[in-house]
């Protein structure tokens, strides 16, 4: 039933906007398997219903906050939607290159009538976000590697541990996310990582940890690289997002299996840039609408292992849309999965990330 | 050194032929890597690296899919669609302007010549990544980043330097006494200039157009920079993949494009022949 | 042109050589060669505008980029002002008068939301100030609570925009305005389009001298609400600082009152009575408890240091020494990166440029000696890579240098190394160096061999004759006449060399990258375009003065392409 309205609802606004001009809208994404479940579920199935909008998908999603600065002062902005990581929307937000969202007005409510600022609740982090999902950052290896004598990792230090788990790593060319794991694994408490990160003594302590394995480290700036890397063996065990993990493992099914322990969990949603002309603002607010109700949340993750936002979603989440296998646990949340998770402090690190940014890059050229 | 003389010691002839060989490996080390890629683009598999059956000659081993794989896939099909939408213009705009100024700059006269060639020959100087970054600051501040206009401009700026170089070239060896002799028997200087000049720096000014298309058709650095999603070009969509995941359609586009610069390799050589001729000189 | 001559029969003086329409040749050939300089101008100023206006333009901003510093005078007025006649060598952090105009600069920066750039900024300089900033900016509007809350509950005519219109605005601005507000009204109420302007906010004369503080950050706040929200300031109420602002006003000068007239003046003096007995804060402390470095000298010394328009620390950060509040000096070696970089650049463009002499020369002798037609054909080998997109070549060196690539199973399948000892020959400077020393391979053979190919080959003939040995003929006397080449090629060669971005970013991991690699770090990741700027202005006078010494040993005028 609320299912029929809602496609009611999807073929009024098609016929709405049917009489209008064409549209080409500039999405933003991450590229890679990610972007390709955003085609597969939200912008696909919404240009078959309004054939007069057509989507330009750019993947520079890590180059967002510097983009979008280059383009306020240009005055000239080319982006309509953008995808990024909660810290990133804070501080567009914070800068006022973000549109600020009436989330309850511009957003679809869930199909039992919950609003969407509701519905979403604790993970609208900021005014001017649309989450989308919840993904975490692990670690993947992997599992034909002759060096390990039949170990396998399964604690994040043994990422630190040359001995037993010999071989190249993959990890972040940034400090997010490598500095916490390098000071769990240095004997720090989880709840004391970011208390110890704010002095430069914590500093020094993780980047020595991290620079145990400097040189068998490659860094990587898409979360693309290490699914590549670890397919050509190129290294044996590196972080990235648990998504593209999947996508390597069940959809290519190369030897590598998932090391979920710490895994690191994050937003990942929608900005919609400040200053849009007024037809294009309407598009995209139209698209949102549309691409971030329960169903199509739900939908995504048919196509890669991200677990919805919208908490109306996750009952909706069913079987991976080719292999037809339960998704569930491939899911970061999956409680089998989600023995040992870190609690990523966004707002920290909006406050930090200058800071230690220039500290790593210097660390990481010497 | 070209032949062994029959006189030739034994040390003579082992240096000539392990010079030879020397030389046989350099040639190797240029040309190789650029053969590699075309056989692999026809791989069956998704594989950067020679399979089994590739090494049998099995033709299961090869196969078109890479190349179906660009030709289908619209993410290719734009970013090559868009390279032909910018090179082409900002190729007219560099020729147009540069020959312009070739024939300014040979007349015998030309105040502050050294500091005018200078300027005009500092695109192909500067750093490609300074002048990107120069680019990318100034056209944000005039509104051209991220807009096709800028993207044009800024490729037709690369590419002048070598429209005027070729076009030099070719007015180096040109006899004054020509454009008299026309005067002299009542051509008038634009008559002059089309029956007499333009035929002889054609070759020039095509090469020079080649250059300025190569320039704009290959150049990444800039257009990463200044472009953005709607000016994707090939080179763009091939830095991208490099960077994040090389799929194999990176080797059959790789060999396409090897496929473009054998072509406009062979023209340039016509050409260049074509100019010699035609100014007298013999081939060389 | 036909040249008569003339004598001057006047005179008697030499002849003036004429031309037959009378006048003198001089003035002639003058006249003429200023025809053709103007002709050759004009041909040439269609591109030099062109390239001035899209090229060299850019390149000037980007130096202007290096030394502009106004975000700070722009971001906080009012504080780099009083900070002025702060004395950083106290130890004292500034006093109340610089946070009360920090105050004020901050809420207008907050509304704005520019705070944080300014904060980006700084954090150059200092790592910290940034979430000093970001954790102020959230705080900073709490500040004022304290008076606003006081003001209402003393008259709650505090709280409404139109007493602050009444008392700030000149009166031809409240009729303005209010004329401005009820066509808006009335073009809401129809549904027309509203695209007048609103009059800008003017101030009561004589405010400003009776409430200074006030009038100040009122006029902040109306001209914000006007121009940012496309508001009246009828209509908002004000914001917390504005009440702050009116307390220390009225603290100060008790009298205020007097300059005002009727129900104002009724409001001002009960105020003014009132306030001595206000609940106080302390706003120097107040920031303090939103984030302690605000009370360390330190901090405040870096702020003052950075607040002139103009600045020398990104081309300091760039040498890896800082400005600070002590002078010029060294970073702490840990943060030293760019001096290293640049000799790191310079080193690996040395050994490409050698690697390319050492593979080129050969290739080069080897053309200039075989005969016109397998010269010709063996050229096309050279050529061909000097053709094919760089993004080609340098995808070919990543699926051959690959562990699991062409040239490690090569190796593996010969028996060379073992499956598990493959070469780790990408990511590294060893893939920087193979993959650019092939790319720029062709820019030395084909000056080498342009210069190989004019020397006679009777020199070396003669000197065998007279009984050198092939190795001396050829050192003595061909290798010498081959330098030339050998300094165009490898200044091309290296001048192309240190601006590399898309091959050493490629393939050259983190030890095989390249000072341009920062610069474009800078650009698009760190966002500090001016380092960026000033990495690329060091960057561009290397490449200058080394094709200042290209020009000198070849001239612009003789490069020669294909």
């Amino acid at each position: 039933m609320k299912f029929r309205t809602l496609l009611l609802a999807g073929a009024a606004s098609a016929m709405m906007t049917s009489g209008a001009l064409a549209i080409d809208l500039t999405v933003v994404s991450w590229g890679g398997a990610y972007q390709d479940s955003q085609k597969n579920a939200y912008t696909d199935p919404y240009m078959k219903e309004n054939p007069d909008v057509n989507f330009i998908w750019e993947s520079a999603s890590n180059e967002a906050v510097a983009k979008l600065r280059a383009m306020n002062e240009a005055g000239n902005l080319t982006w309509d939607l953008v995808d990024v990581v909660a810290a990133d929307a804070i501080r567009l937000c914070d800068e006022g290159l973000a549109e600020e969202i009436d989330h309850d007005e511009v957003l679809a409510a869930a199909p039992d009538g919950t609003p969407a600022s509701d519905d979403f609740g604790d993970l609208i982090i900021s005014d001017c976000y649309i989450p989308q999902i919840v993904y975490s950052t692990t670690f993947g290896y992997r599992t034909d590697v002759d060096a390990w004598n039949g170990r396998e990792p399964d604690d994040i230090c043994d990422v630190f541990d040359l001995e037993n788990f010999p071989g190249k790593r993959s990890l972040e060319k940034r400090p997010i996310n490598n500095m916490e794991w390098a000071l769990l694994c240095d004997g720090v408490a989880k709840e004391d990582v970011y208390d110890v990160l704010e002095t430069d003594e914590g500093i020094d302590r993780a980047l020595a940890k991290l620079g145990t394995i400097k040189d068998d480290t490659i860094w990587w700036s898409a979360g693309a690289e290490t699914p590549q890397l670890l397919a050509d063996s190129e290294v044996v065990i590196g972080s990235t997002y648990n998504g593209r993990l999947f996508s390597l493992i069940v959809e290519q099914d190369q030897p590598v299996k998932m090391l979920w322990d710490a895994q690191v969990f994050d937003l990942d949603g929608w900005i919609v840039p400040a200053g849009l002309p007024d037809d294009r603002k309407a598009a995209v607010m139209e698209f949102l609408k549309y691409a971030t109700d329960t169903q199509r949340l739900a939908d995504q993750a048919k196509y890669i292992s991200y677990g919805p936002a919208r908490a109306s979603s996750a009952p909706l989440v069913g079987k991976h849309a080719e292999l037809g296998i339960d998704m569930a646990p491939h899911m970061p949340t999956d409680p089998a999965n989600a023995t040992n998770t870190f609690l990523y402090n966004y707002e920290w690190w909006a406050d930090y990330r200058d800071d230690l940014d220039a500290k790593f890059q210097a660390w990481l050229t010497q | 050194m070209s032949a062994l003389p029959a006189y030739a010691s034994t040390g003579q002839r082992v240096w000539h032929y392990s010079f030879r060989t020397i030389c046989g490996l350099i040639f190797f080390f240029l040309i190789f890597p650029i053969l590699v890629i075309l056989p692999l683009s026809f791989n069956a598999q998704d594989f950067f690296t020679f399979t089994r059956e590739m090494l049998a000659f099995d033709p299961a081993g090869y196969s078109f899919k890479h190349y179906e794989d660009f030709f289908t896939n619209p993410d290719w099909q734009q970013a090559m669609r868009n390279s032909f939408a910018i090179a082409p213009v900002a190729t007219i705009l560099a020729t147009a302007f540069g020959t312009l100024a070739a024939i300014g700059l040979s007349q015998a006269h030309v105040p502050y010549r050294s500091v005018i060639m200078a300027i005009l020959i500092s695109p192909m100087i500067v750093p490609l990544i300074i002048s990107a970054a120069g680019m990318y600051f100034f056209y944000s501040r005039i509104g051209l980043q991220g807009t096709y206009v800028g993207v044009v401009l800024a490729h037709a700026a690369l590419g002048t330097p070598f429209v005027i170089i070729t076009v030099t070239a070719t007015l180096v060896g040109f006899d004054r006494s020509l454009v008299r002799a026309a005067a002299s028997l009542g051509a008038n200087p634009v008559t002059t200039f089309f029956k007499v000049q333009m035929p002889l720096i054609i070759p020039g000014v095509v090469s020079g157009a080649l250059f300025a298309f190569i320039t704009s058709f290959d150049e990444v650095v800039v257009v990463l920079f200044l472009g953005s999603a709607g000016q994707k070009t090939l080179p763009w969509q091939m830095f991208t993949g490099l960077r994040e995941q090389i799929s194999p359609t990176i080797l059959a586009v790789a060999s396409l494009m090897v496929a473009i610069s054998i072509v406009l390799l062979t023209v340039l050589e016509f050409l260049r022949r074509r100019s010699e001729r035609l100014r007298g000189l013999s081939p060389s | 042109m036909t040249i008569q001559t003339h004598a001057d029969e006047t005179n008697g003086t030499p002849e003036v050589l004429t031309t037959a329409d009378g006048k003198p040749l001089k003035t002639s050939i003058a006249r003429a060669l200023r025809r053709e300089k103007m002709r050759a101008l004009l041909l040439i100023a269609p591109l030099l505008l062109f390239v001035i206006i899209t090229f060299v333009a850019p390149i000037v901003d980007m130096l202007f980029r290096s030394v502009e510093n106004q975000i700070v005078s722009t971001t906080l007025p009012r504080t780099v002002v009083e900070l002025d006649s702060w004395d950083g060598t106290t130890g004292e952090a500034p006093g109340e008068n610089v946070f009360n105009a920090l105050h004020f600069d901050m809420t207008v920066a907050v509304e704005r939301k520019n705070h944080t750039q300014l904060g980006t900024r700084l954090n150059y300089e200092e790592s910290g100030i940034s979430s000093m900033f970001r954790r102020t900016g959230r705080r900073v509007d709490d500040f004022g609570e304290i008076y606003a809350d006081q003001f209402i509950d003393l008259n709650s005519a505090w709280e409404a925009p139109a007493t602050w219109v009444s008392l700030m605005a000149s009166p031809d601005w409240i009729a303005e305005q209010a004329a401005w507000v009820a066509d808006r009204d009335a073009a809401r109420a129809n549904g027309t389009a509203f695209e007048q302007p609103e009059p800008a906010f003017a101030i009561r004369e004589g405010v400003a001298e009776a409430l200074p503080r006030t009038a100040d950050i009122y006029q902040a706040f109306a001209e914000f609400i006007q121009t940012e929200d496309q508001d009246s300031p009828t209509e908002e109420e004000p914001w917390n600082a504005v009440y702050t602002g009116l307390h220390d006003d009225l603290l100060a000068n008790p009298n205020a009152a007097s300059a005002f007239s009727g129900e104002t003046a009724t409001l001002l003096s009960q105020a003014a009575n009132a306030v001595s007995g206000f609940e106080k804060i302390s706003l120097r402390e107040a920031f303090i408890d939103a984030d302690e470095d605000w009370g360390n000298p330190y901090y405040w010394g870096v702020i003052q240091t950075f607040s002139p328009s103009y600045t020398s620390g990104y081309f300091l950060a760039a040498a890896d020494a800082e400005l600070t509040p002590q002078g010029i000096q060294m970073k702490p070696e840990d943060e030293q990166i760019y001096l290293y970089l640049f000799w790191r650049t310079l080193l690996l463009s040395v050994t490409i440029t050698f690697s390319c002499l050492l593979l080129g020369y050969p290739i080069a002798f080897l053309l200039a000696a075989l005969p016109a037609r397998s010269a010709n054909l063996l050229m096309i080998l050279v050529l061909l890579p000097f053709w094919t997109s760089l993004l080609v070549r340098t995808s070919a060196w990543k699926v051959l240098l690959q562990q699991q690539g062409v040239i490690n199973d090569f190796l593996v399948w010969t028996g060379l190394v073992s499956d598990a000892g493959r070469l780790v020959m990408i990511n590294n400077q060893t893939g920087t160096i193979i993959a650019m020393t092939h790319i720029l391979l062709p820019f030395m053979i084909l000056p080498l061999y342009s210069v190989m190919k004019t020397i006679s080959p009777s020199y070396v003939r003669a000197a065998k004759s007279l009984g050198a040995t092939d190795w001396t003929a050829f050192w003595r006397v061909y290798f010498p006449q081959t330098v030339p080449g050998i300094g165009a090629g490898a200044i091309l060669v290296f001048i192309l060399a240190i601006g590399y971005y898309i091959t050493p970013e490629l393939v050259g991991g983190t030890d095989g990258i390249f000072i341009s690699n920062r610069i474009a770090y800078h650009i698009s990741t760190s966002l500090n375009w001016g380092l960026a700027a000033a990495l690329g202005v060091i960057l561009l006078l290397a490449v200058m003065l080394l094709f200042y010494v290209y020009d000198k040993i070849v001239g612009i005028d003789n490069v020669k392409l294909g």
